[in-house]
């Protein structure tokens, strides 16, 4: 008999994915619980403005992420939020998470939803100066760097937008950048090139951060000529995309080469019953609205999945 | 005012009341931003589990948080929120921008005792 640490379905992240399965699954009165390693919202919460979801004209990430986790609730869909996965089985009939705390649950579909986090450059020093001159955001670390020269990493929208925005604050933005070409939409670059406090570093990387208190130079590498030397700078702004939060599932269901989950159209993965939504699926855009998309779907096919198993049973 | 279920200090007089009243203190001082409201979120979940702890929040823009930000032990921050640990009114340990909760988890061990 399965008792009352058994549902339906485990969620496995509550971002915008794992919300929307979570309200989907919930409303049906299938028997759900969302697992959340951080606090509910995801990515989403990170986001100062979202003015580009449909229905909604302009709202934080925070209050979106508050609405989808009280429609999720009123449902009846249970929320564990800040708890540590220690151990996952996905195989068979009845899949099994188990808590740092000990508690287990089982249940008999999994949708995997844990999001990605934005990407590290790896170079040195960047964990020392992290809150200390380096910044993964410009709305909220931006006013610290008024009059300063700063750097900003990477060549895609959100670098080279910031890079605009973060002029109001700072005297000069040099914007170093891996390729010889930007990966931004063409507006993006235009706005970034036509500001005159905005330089461009390109072939080129961050390969050591220096400071006492905080940054006060990079080491930067050419990568056509091999060539590097130290740049001054009073802080770097990194915006170089974001890496799945899959580390957990290495060997337990196929993955691509970036660490991304694999799945059909259906949102199934290579297991039975066990499906995967949103930032931590291998797909090409990443935007809340396709990551609600991926959580209806994985919901769908997840009901759809436990139906099966009931008629089977009959 | 911050958008948190923490308890709010407004005042310096109030730091410095709630530091002095309470042996294990733990203070976010940040903004309605992307990098602080995650570890608002934190803290009201640990809550009710460190009990030996009590958490508050002040916001960064009130000119009277300047007891934190102008804090030494806060020199040279430039990244929110600042979040400062006071063990008997001393500031015992203080982080910049945002940390999950292992980090946050780890300091309160360390600093206050496991719960």
């Amino acid at each position: 008999m399965l008792d009352k640490n058994h549902y339906n379905t485990i969620i496995i992240g509550a971002g915008p994915a794992g919300l929307t399965a979570g309200i989907y699954l919930s409303r049906a009165k299938v028997r759900t619980l969302i697992l959340n390693e951080g606090v509910v919202g995801g990515q989403m919460i990170l986001t100062y403005e979202i003015a580009n979801y449909p229905g909604v004209e302009a709202i934080t990430g925070y209050e979106l992420s508050n609405i989808m986790k009280k429609q999720a609730l009123s449902f009846g869909c249970e929320i564990r939020a800040n708890i540590r996965i220690t151990d996952l089985s996905l195989e068979g009939k009845i899949k099994q998470v188990t808590l740092a705390d000990g508690t287990s649950f089982t249940s008999d579909t999994i949708i995997l939803a844990p999001g990605g986090r934005p990407r590290t450059i790896g170079a040195a020093g960047e964990d020392d100066f992290k809150g200390r001159g380096i910044s993964y955001c410009a709305t909220c670390d931006g006013d610290f760097f008024t009059g300063k020269e700063i750097v900003v990493v990477g060549g895609g929208n959100s670098a080279l937008e910031e890079a605009v925005s973060l002029t109001k604050y700072a005297t000069k933005v040099t914007v170093v950048h891996q390729f010889d070409h930007f990966q931004a939409y063409e507006h993006a670059i235009e706005e970034a090139r036509s500001n005159s406090k905005v330089n461009f570093i390109l072939d080129s990387t961050i390969t050591a951060f220096h400071g006492n208190e905080s940054i006060t130079s990079v080491d930067i590498k050419n990568l056509k000529s091999g060539e590097s030397y130290e740049f001054k700078t009073d802080g770097a702004f990194v915006f170089i995309g974001y890496l799945p939060n899959t580390e957990f599932l290495v060997g337990k269901l196929e993955l691509n080469k970036n660490g991304e989950i694999t799945v059909n159209a259906e949102m199934e993965t290579s297991i039975p019953g066990v499906f995967a939504a949103g930032d931590c699926i291998a797909k090409r855009y990443r935007q809340v609205t396709t990551a609600v998309g991926d959580g209806t779907i994985a919901a769908l096919a997840a009901s759809g999945y436990i139906d099966s198993l009931i008629k089977k049973q009959k | 005012m911050l958008q948190t279920n923490l308890k709010h200090l407004m005042k310096a007089d109030e730091h410095k009341k709630f530091i002095e009243e309470n042996e294990n203190v733990m203070i976010c001082c940040g903004r309605n931003g992307p990098m602080c409201i995650p570890v608002y979120g934190i803290m009201e979940d640990l809550e009710g589990t460190y009990k030996n702890v009590k958490f508050a929040d002040l916001e960064f823009d009130n000119p009277e948080s300047s007891v934190i930000r102008n804090a030494p032990e806060c020199r040279g921050f430039m990244g929110l929120p600042f979040t400062v640990y006071y063990k008997n009114g001393k500031l015992v340990k203080a982080t910049t921008s945002i940390q999950n909760e292992q980090q946050i988890t780890t300091i309160l061990d360390a600093e206050f005792g496991k719960p």
